[in-house]
């Protein structure tokens, strides 16, 4: 249907001829953003319906007094279906660490809530296909177990601001929704977030399709191909300042690919740029104290680093 | 009646705010509505995830921007 309709307005409605270079793009253009945009609406709004049933409440109750590794595996999970913008960041810190969740699966819950993200999956599934998409979700998950226990080891309780510790949250009850409340809630959700990054998306389609038939293939793979030891760590170096949601490194990742840089270390970016910012740590800091921000810091950018260095090996 | 619109200043907070000024204003109704957004007093509500409404010391929503007619159905 869609090659249909991309058919209809390149050669019909523009009346351009088959086989051109130009027309060739164009429909590859208009075909690829119908195809992504039709996939994101249908699963953010799928994923926002599943969102509907895990209120940052119940996930905390599930979460609590759970024990290590199977709550950081659970953390890890919960991260990606619980839904929370990150200026709630602060009060689900709080929130967890005051219901008895253990500071590293809180940890486990925050590294994996932006970084496994439902549009970064289409994104990635639709212009690299479902291996990449899947090994991002794969490594979004361990990074964020991994993360969470470590830190959880580091026993660093008495580096969270004291305050945390003294507020009381009342139990409240958790509000059934019903059908229409949840549909509403995901048609809201859909259209905020594709209004958010269509811009992105579209630009992402409209970059690699003009790198793929006109840059230089082999530019950047002197600097940064999988021969490169250091290529890993300075994307990584370069990634922690940026800060971007994972629909808009989208379009970057996608140049970078094209260009040769090696899986490893445009992975790797990405993992810098979306699970640590500059905004999130100075949102953070007003619960965590210095040492604990730097040794969040500190481990996530190891871990992501060693996930850079064994995807450019293997793959 | 007491309102308190909780959220420490997301796009969705003002807008919920908005929202319930307007709905007030349809109903014809007075009531006092405060904007909170110190955490610990959020957290006070037993809520974690802003925006969220509190209508005479109940929550209503949180975590989301709940529709026109739902705000309605919560101050009338």
């Amino acid at each position: 249907m869609l090659e249909w309709f991309a058919d209809l307005v390149v050669y019909r409605w523009i009346g351009l001829t088959k086989g051109e270079h130009l027309t060739e793009a164009l429909h590859f253009f208009i075909y690829d953003v119908l195809k992504i945009l039709l996939l994101l609406t249908v699963i953010i709004y799928a994923v926002s319906i599943v969102r509907s049933f895990f209120p940052p409440e119940r996930t905390k109750k599930l979460l609590s007094h759970k024990r290590e590794f199977v709550g950081n595996i659970a953390a890890a999970l919960l991260g990606v279906v619980t839904p929370f913008c990150s200026c709630s960041a602060v009060p689900m810190f709080i929130g967890f660490v005051e219901s008895g969740v253990p500071l590293g699966v809180t940890f486990s819950f925050l590294i994996s809530s932006p970084m496994v993200n439902e549009v970064a999956l289409v994104l990635l599934f639709g212009l690299f296909g479902w291996k990449i998409a899947g090994i991002y979700m794969a490594t979004g998950l361990t990074v964020a177990v991994v993360g969470g226990m470590l830190i959880g080891r580091a026993k660093m309780e008495d580096q969270v601001a004291e305050y945390v510790y003294q507020i009381k949250m009342p139990e409240v009850e958790i509000a059934s929704l019903t059908w229409r409340q949840r549909h509403d809630y995901g048609v809201q959700y859909t259209r905020d977030i594709l209004k958010k990054i269509w811009i992105y998306v579209i630009a992402a389609i409209a970059i690699g399709g003009l790198i793929h038939g006109y840059a230089p293939a082999d530019f950047l793979v002197r600097y940064a191909g999988p021969d490169n030891l250091f290529a890993v760590p300075l994307a990584v170096l370069i990634g922690i300042p940026l800060y971007s949601n994972a629909a808009g490194i989208i379009p970057i990742v996608h140049v970078l690919m094209e260009k040769g840089v090696a899986f490893g270390t445009v992975l790797a970016f990405m993992m810098a740029v979306t699970a640590l910012s500059l905004p999130e740590m100075i949102i953070l800091k007003q619960v965590l104290k210095p040492k604990l921000i730097g040794l969040f810091v500190g481990i996530m950018a190891l871990t992501i680093t060693f996930v850079g260095y064994l995807f450019n090996a293997i793959l | 009646m007491e309102i308190k619109v909780l959220g420490a200043g997301c796009a969705k907070c003002n807008q919920l705010e908005t929202l319930v000024k307007q709905t007030l204003q349809e109903l014809g109704k007075e009531a006092t509505v405060e904007k909170v957004t110190d955490f610990p007093a959020i957290m006070s509500f037993g809520v974690m995830a802003t925006p969220a409404l509190v209508v005479d010391g109940k929550v209503k929503v949180s975590g989301r921007l709940p529709s026109a007619a739902e705000v309605k159905g919560f101050l009338s």
